[in-house]
């Protein structure tokens, strides 16, 4: 039987500040919350936010919604405390902002460690996703989406990464054309997600939509999301169509059928069937929902 | 004595008399024939070219002969904007005219100015669908001695022609008419729409004004009000202001929130079984109701379906639907933008209609009975479905039973919408304070943290839990709410009532008793 994987088409930043927001972070159909801890949150706030992020995370239920904590950078004054907080709670994932090389992923995972072990939890549940905001970190891409078995995702900081290459964003994202393919790339070599940056402009649905559409063509997995009402046209880019579910079903079908007699690779409809268009279909029926063994 | 959801009714209230309870929403209309008979119309006659002109609103009051303890009736169509019923109530007190009922299709935050002239016994009784801010707390405070009595639209249509409400005087504000007293709402620099409300009072008032700021030649063109019910007309500088009427409640909300139930709602409507072709349909203005027709909106579009008639307080998006040809006809009691004016005006299919004709339940058929799904928003629900939309959370009245239990009764599919917590106050109750609906009209509620579907209809249940909708049992909802916000403190009551709560078919679904200070 193929296992179901949780989809991650959205990641809803939540200012882990603001109470009334993190409260109702499950009910928007986001795939992934994002409590922020990082840029969102003033100076004067962070120690505020992230005992709240701390408590909410412990009472509020999120739903199917997966957890992640954006936490600040770990060179940063609050870096350090942020994952004392955080990580004893355990949220599914951490998100590590400016990320460069592989060893300030390895540091920070090798902290997570010590903190899990003085509260004895199992090491290896919280997952990792390193964001890439600068041009060395563009460059070093590859190795640190590989560095080490928690990190499932791998994500981009537009705003940032512009600054630093001393560039202004633009509509088309024509600067970091580069950057977000590298990324892809690098996410895909190591069989990770790859998460999008986020669209700013709240008002421009088809603005959005194009950029969605472009960011799944590339290989995006998901896209990060500034405001609830992003959710649905990023879900809709992502989701997949009537047609591509129906396809995906016959595939997933007949493959579990030879599979039963041990044939790994057959024809359908004339064509062949191997292992890579298996996982496509599967891919296909874990964005719609659908279990095979439910048909 | 307990009616049949167990609320406790007197038996009777000095002042109103008999107060017969609520039974179930159909066992008193089911029989077919109704023991009250309708009121004969007033019989009148003028002279040719009689001048019914008058100089003043004070004038026209004058000739209209007020006596203490009269019924004064008023339409609420301007809604935050009216000008016009404080100024009369001013008036007659100014005359020494004392113990009225004041009998208005509602009531709003214009109407703040009424608290004096209870104070000082110019009125005494008041029949209206909602009450609001300043007026509602005096009220819940206790400033009348006979209880106020809240009724749905339809309601007030079968006690205006029943004779319950039996009006003496009914003055008419009309953004246009003539020397004879045709009018309308819909033309002129106050044009507020339909002026469904007030048929039915000028059809059964012993004398009615028509109060304009647009007097026109003759004829006034469209005649919604005739002339043969009108004994006098005045023109005044302004009847109010138009751009008050909906205070932003028509436009499409932008809040996350009100637009994620919205969403969840109009995916309960696609999957109910009646989102199909030649469906009808009424939604509120405002939040999360009137965003839930954007998303019916886009769905229509997309799965190629067109609608039979969208009913109710119309706003301009309605009218857009009407125009993408998504309805073939709108039946317009009440505009809810005055943008709505035009339509009302040029489109054919945009058809006024009255309120006895809209949701009256005492008669051949209203148009809420061929509803197939009406959207509503709540105040409170409770886990018997039980809606409240007359008092806060704090047990004040400050809301409107409008046409929330005509609509919710008729149509097939009622669905009710709400945030499951306001600020920290839970909106799913063990017990609402006040009920207005009946748990038995209200086949689903909808929330940003689930639906849930009224147990007795399980077809329903079914059809949305194949469709992957997140149903939820309303009673671990209400758990799950009360863990979030903690239970409020119990409301304190006096024995005193101070409303009660009328059934559209007449009978006391619930009371309001004055709030312990």
């Amino acid at each position: 039987m193929i296992m179901k994987k949780n989809k991650r088409r959205t990641a809803l930043y939540i200012p882990g500040h603001n109470p009334a927001m993190v409260q109702q972070g499950g009910v928007y159909g986001a795939d992934t919350v994002l409590l922020d801890l990082e840029d969102s949150v003033a100076l004067s706030e962070k120690d505020a936010a992230r005992i709240l992020v701390r408590n909410m995370i412990r009472t509020v239920d999120f739903y199917n919604t997966e957890v992640t904590v954006r936490i600040n950078h770990i060179d940063t004054p609050f870096g350090i405390t942020d994952l004392e907080y955080i990580v004893p709670v355990k949220p599914e994932a951490i998100r590590l902002p400016k990320i460069e090389t592989k060893h300030d992923v390895i540091r920070v995972i090798e902290l997570i460690e010590k903190i899990e072990k003085k509260h004895g939890i199992p090491h290896g549940n919280i997952k990792i996703h390193p964001m890439i905001e600068t041009a060395i970190g563009v460059q070093n891409v590859f190795e640190i989406a590989g560095a080490h078995p928690c990190i499932d995702a791998i994500t981009i900081g537009g705003q940032d990464l512009t600054a630093d290459m001393g560039i202004v964003k633009t509509k088309d994202n024509a600067g970091l054309d580069y950057a977000r393919k590298a990324i892809v790339m690098a996410a895909k070599a190591n069989r990770i997600d790859a998460l999008d940056s986020v669209f700013a402009d709240v008002n421009d649905d088809e603005g959005l939509r194009i950029e969605t559409e472009y960011a799944k063509k590339i290989g995006f997995t998901g896209k990060a999301v500034i405001n609830p009402r992003q959710i649905d046209i990023i879900h809709d880019v992502f989701n997949p169509t009537d047609e591509e579910i129906r396809v995906a079903i016959k595939i997933v079908k007949a493959f579990n059928e030879n599979a039963a007699r041990g044939i790994g690779v057959f024809a359908l409809d004339g064509k062949m069937i191997d292992a890579p268009v298996v996982t496509r279909a599967q891919h296909v029926l874990n964005l719609a929902d659908i279990d095979i063994n439910d048909l | 004595m307990k009616n049949v959801l167990g609320r406790d009714i007197p038996e009777y209230i000095e002042g109103i008399g008999k107060l017969e309870p609520f039974q179930g929403a159909w066992t008193k209309l089911k029989k077919g024939w109704m023991d009250e008979p309708a009121v004969a119309i007033a019989t009148k006659a003028k002279l040719p070219h009689e001048n019914k002109l008058c100089e003043s609103l004070e004038e026209a009051i004058i000739k209209a002969n007020p006596v203490n303890g009269m019924t004064i009736s008023f339409h609420h169509h301007l809604r935050e904007g009216d000008d016009v019923i404080v100024k009369c109530i001013s008036i007659l007190s100014n005359l020494g005219i004392n113990s009225i009922t004041l009998a208005s299709s509602s009531l709003t935050t214009a109407h703040d100015g009424l608290v004096p002239y209870i104070q000082d016994g110019t009125i005494t009784r008041i029949y209206s669908s909602g009450i609001r801010e300043k007026l509602g707390k005096a009220i819940s405070k206790g400033i009348l001695d006979i209880p106020v009595i809240i009724q749905s639209h339809g309601g007030r249509a079968r006690a205006i022609r029943t004779g319950k409400i039996k009006i003496d005087l009914a003055i008419i504000s009309a953004s246009a008419a003539d020397c004879e007293g045709n009018a309308t709402g819909a033309v002129g620099k106050s044009a507020f729409g339909s002026i469904g409300y007030s048929m039915v009072d000028v059809e059964h008032a012993m004398q009615s004004i028509i109060v304009t700021d647009n007097l026109v030649d003759y004829p006034c063109i469209p005649i919604s009000i005739a002339q043969n019910f009108v004994d006098y007309v005045v023109k005044v500088d302004s009847i109010g202001d138009p751009s008050k009427i909906a205070s932003g409640t028509t436009r499409i909300t932008k809040s996350p929130m009100d637009l994620r139930i919205a969403q969840l709602a109009a995916n309960v409507i696609e999957h109910s079984g009646y989102f199909q072709n030649n469906f009808s349909f009424q939604v509120g203005a405002g939040g999360a109701t009137l965003a839930v027709a954007k998303f019916i909106r886009d769905k229509m579009k997309k799965k190629n379906i067109t609608g039979s008639f969208m009913l109710g307080g119309i706003t301009s998006y309605c009218v857009d639907m009407l125009n993408e040809n998504l309805f073939k006809a709108l039946f317009d009691v009440q505009s809810f933008d005055a943008a709505v004016s035009s339509s009302l005006l040029n489109n054919k299919n945009h058809i006024e209609v009255p309120s006895t004709l809209y949701a009256n339940p005492f008669n051949c058929g209203c148009l809420t009975n061929k509803l197939d799904i009406v959207v509503l928003g709540v105040l409170e629900i409770d886990v018997d479905f039980n809606v409240n939309v007359i008092t806060s959370s704090e047990g004040y009245i400050t809301g409107a039973s409008g046409g929330h239990s005509d609509t919710a009764s008729g149509a097939k599919l009622a669905v009710a919408v709400c945030p499951s917590f306001r600020g920290r106050i839970p909106i799913i109750k063990k017990r609402v304070n006040t009920i207005v609906t009946p748990g038995e009209s209200i086949d689903v509620l909808v929330t940003e943290r689930g639906i849930c579907v009224n147990p007795n209809n399980k077809d329903l249940e079914l059809r949305l839990r194949k469709a992957g909708l997140n149903i939820r049992d309303i009673h671990d909802l209400e758990i799950e709410v009360d863990g979030i916000t903690g239970i409020p403190e119990k409301i304190q009551f006096t024995d005193k009532i101070v409303g009660i709560v009328e059934y559209r078919d007449g009978t006391i679904i619930d009371v309001i008793r004055q709030v312990k200070e």
